[in-house]
């Protein structure tokens, strides 16, 4: 009996494995920071990366398989997680990473060997280099221009920045220059702090004493709460704005009373609960949410697991349409046809947006992908 | 600039300076008695902000960890140079002083945290948690080489920096966090307020340097510090035994560095690392002593914190450039009109 039992098993393994054969699994490469620095972030994009292989197991009859390799918050480890992924699992798309570099080394692989890459971060690449790359995440002008909407809608003629001196500093302050001219608000100071500085009284007194409307900040995630604090020391009475570089649970915990009021621009799925229900996005998110919780076992409260979910869905229709055209996965053949079906996405509804790529561009998303929050009680509360 | 924005950034900067003189006291403290520059110092005081922070949330800290390995650690070390040695009688001493006399705090920080103590408790242990650290590090990596010229010790201690900052990476995890206020409410003084904790720093730097002074004036540990600074082989020569005032003076820094991270928590967010660039500019505060000097590495921790302050407001960017090159003229004065003593050299060639 038991022997007829491992035969029988034995025959029904290898009707699969034939029937495998036949039409071969999609196989998707992620490397994330599971451990360093990043992990913060590599973590949830592992966690919503199981939660949407688990809301669509199958696509167009396909079984997906994911493969996870932790490059350890380091680039070249990226890079050769990203290589490993190709060469030895095979994989038709790869996706990553926590960090702006690690994503850049990854995208290179990816260009070199001819495999297409969903990126879950804003890089920015030259368009020769960004022909197999594409991201899910929003670019810093999308989002401060959100921010900078809110305050011509709040009647701000000047502003004030204070920001980090590093590149992320430099990128809000471009991109709130580029906002504001047009808008007609005049940007009147331009402080920059370190990310260690322990205090941030000097600049933020000659802010004051410029007496701006409103104050733009140019941090991010619990150094980004310093200008806040020093603001409220100093009894600044202007309305004060950050960027979605805050959005995290971290940020609230350290600023506390002090970024009460603040606006914010995030992508929707950090508020999606209180979206109306016909807002685009809204329904998918709410999957998002459910999935995540049956897999994972604990809601998510970030947008980065979001950004794993989208990165699928992104890939989910993509290869749909490139399997429809008679092309098998595993075959460079596929992965141009894939790489050529993101270049051609229309209309998919993601948690942080709806997105629409063409060649040559690497961001995806429109106005659709941002909302502007303001910060309540050491919440988030979304502002139509 | 207005007399009011100088004001506020006066006081900003005397706060700092605060901060700033009790690690240089710290520094030099440790580097007249065993030539050590303690680059960590900052590390440790960073641990106890970040100690307290965990308590205030009701949480074990993880200094917990840290110090209990350390403890074994620099246990494992004694034990062994005492085998070496031939004094293997002696290691139920070693056991008492090495094992269980860091693990005191540790037992505290376990009967406080999660229960809602009282803030001055969770402080309390929050400092005596981090003075263990000092003294077990130094054991295990410095003593052993506490003959060795000035530069191995220095590159020693830099490790030491990394080894720490790193430990404090895996323990605390990359985020800050910021504590309540020790103090509350501010006190107004000729029609301009002064916050409470600014005047509590600048109280605490003021009584502690006022502490360090009649110690080392009045008391015999004082004196032996002193002595072992001035000159290490005439001290052993009177019988002040060198590891042990090493040791007196790793406690004492180590305490000192608690203070710190407890004063200057609730006006700083505290990551794992910001320990570093307070230690750095302590160390500015330092060379302005020569390293040697109590009063005139005071007199440079304010300079230091002054000049921070008002460098911050007239460019932002540039404060830190600002402040370390404060280095460059000082170290020119001092090479102008300082007297090489020879001693050093003797030193390596014993």
């Amino acid at each position: 009996m038991k022997t007829f039992a491992r035969n029988a098993l034995g025959v029904v393994a290898g009707c699969a494995l034939a029937a495998s054969a036949f039409a071969a699994d999609l196989k998707v490469g992620l490397s994330v920071s599971l451990s360093g620095p990043n992990a913060s972030l590599g973590v949830p994009y592992a966690k919503g990366m199981q939660a949407a292989i688990a809301y669509r197991p199958e696509i167009a009859g396909r079984k997906v398989v994911l493969t996870v390799l932790d490059d350890a918050s380091d680039p070249t480890t990226a890079g050769r997680n990203a290589r490993k992924l190709i060469e030895e699992e095979k994989v038709d798309v790869i996706m990553g990473t926590s960090g702006v570099p690690a994503a850049i080394a990854m995208a290179q692989v990816g260009r070199e060997t001819k495999t297409p890459m969903i990126g879950l971060t804003p890089i920015s690449l030259a368009p020769a280099d960004a022909e197999w790359f594409f991201t899910v995440a929003q670019p810093a002008p999308l989002m401060v221009n959100a921010v900078v909407e809110k305050m011509k809608a709040n009647g701000v003629k000047t502003v004030a920045y204070i920001g980090f001196t590093d590149a992320w500093g430099d990128l809000v302050y471009d991109a709130l220059l580029k906002a504001t001219e047009p808008a007609g608000i005049k940007v009147v100071a331009n402080e920059r702090y370190a990310r260690p500085d322990p205090s941030v009284t000097g600049q933020v007194l000659k802010i004051v004493a410029l007496r701006p409307d409103a104050v733009m900040t140019g941090g991010a995630g619990t150094p980004g709460a310093l200008p806040f604090l020093a603001l409220q020391e100093r009894g600044f009475k202007g309305g004060v704005y950050g960027n979605h570089g805050m959005i995290n649970p971290d940020f609230l915990r350290v600023a506390g009373s002090a970024a009460t009021g603040a606006f914010l621009p995030t992508g929707p799925v950090i508020v999606s609960d209180q979206l109306p229900a016909n807002y685009p996005t809204r329904k998918v998110s709410d999957e998002f949410r459910a999935a995540f919780l049956k897999v994972n076992g604990a809601p998510s409260t970030d947008a980065f697991s979001a950004y794993s979910f989208d990165g699928y869905l992104v890939f989910a229709d993509a290869a749909a349409r490139a399997i429809a055209n008679k092309v098998e996965p595993g075959t460079p053949a596929f992965r141009v046809a894939l790489r050529d079906a993101i270049a051609n996405t229309r209309e998919v509804v993601g948690t942080h947006g709806v997105y629409n790529f063409k060649a040559g561009n690497v961001y995806g998303v429109d106005e659709r992908a941002r909302v502007v929050v303001r910060v309540d009680a050491g919440t988030w509360k979304y502002v139509p | 600039m207005t007399p009011e924005v100088a004001l506020i950034l006066g006081i900003d900067g005397l706060a700092n300076g605060a901060v700033y003189l009790l690690a240089g006291l710290g520094l030099v403290l440790i580097f007249s008695v065993t030539r050590v520059v303690f680059v960590p110092f900052g590390d440790v005081a960073a641990f106890a902000a970040l100690s307290l922070a965990a308590f205030e949330t009701g949480r074990m800290p993880a200094t917990v960890a840290m110090v209990a390995t350390l403890a074994v650690l620099a246990l494992a070390v004694e034990i062994r140079s005492l085998v070496v040695r031939g004094e293997a009688r002696r290691i139920p001493r070693a056991l008492l002083g090495w094992g269980l006399l860091p693990a005191l705090p540790c037992l505290a920080a376990w009967a406080i945290a999660g229960r809602g103590a009282p803030a001055m408790v969770q402080v309390a242990v929050a400092v005596a948690l981090v003075v263990p650290i000092i003294p077990l590090v130094a054991r295990i990596a410095l003593q052993p080489i506490a003959d060795a010229s000035v530069l191995v010790l220095l590159i020693a201690s830099l490790a030491l920096h990394f080894l720490l900052s790193g430990l404090g990476l895996l323990f605390f995890g990359p985020e800050g966090s910021r504590t309540a206020p020790l103090v509350g409410g501010a006190i107004s003084i000729v029609g301009f307020t002064v916050s409470g904790q600014v005047l509590l720093m600048v109280g605490a730097a003021v009584v502690l340097s006022a502490m360090f002074f009649l110690a080392f004036e009045r008391t015999v540990a004082g004196k032996a510090l002193r002595a072992t600074a001035v000159n290490r082989i005439g001290a052993r020569l009177v019988g002040i035994r060198p590891a042990r005032t090493a040791l007196l003076a790793y406690v004492c820094a180590s305490l000192l560095a608690g203070l710190i991270g407890v004063l200057v928590a609730p006006v700083t967010t505290m990551y794992y690392d910001s320990g570093f660039l307070i230690g750095l500019k302590a160390f500015v505060a330092a060379i302005i002593g020569g390293l040697v000097s109590y009063p005139l590495t005071a007199i440079g921790a304010i300079a230091v914190g002054v000049v921070e302050s008002f460098a911050s407001f007239w460019s932002g960017a540039l404060k830190d450039v600002i402040v370390f090159s404060l280095l460059i003229p000082v170290l020119l004065l001092r090479s102008f009109f300082s007297v090489h003593a020879e001693e050093e050299e003797e030193e390596i060639d014993e």
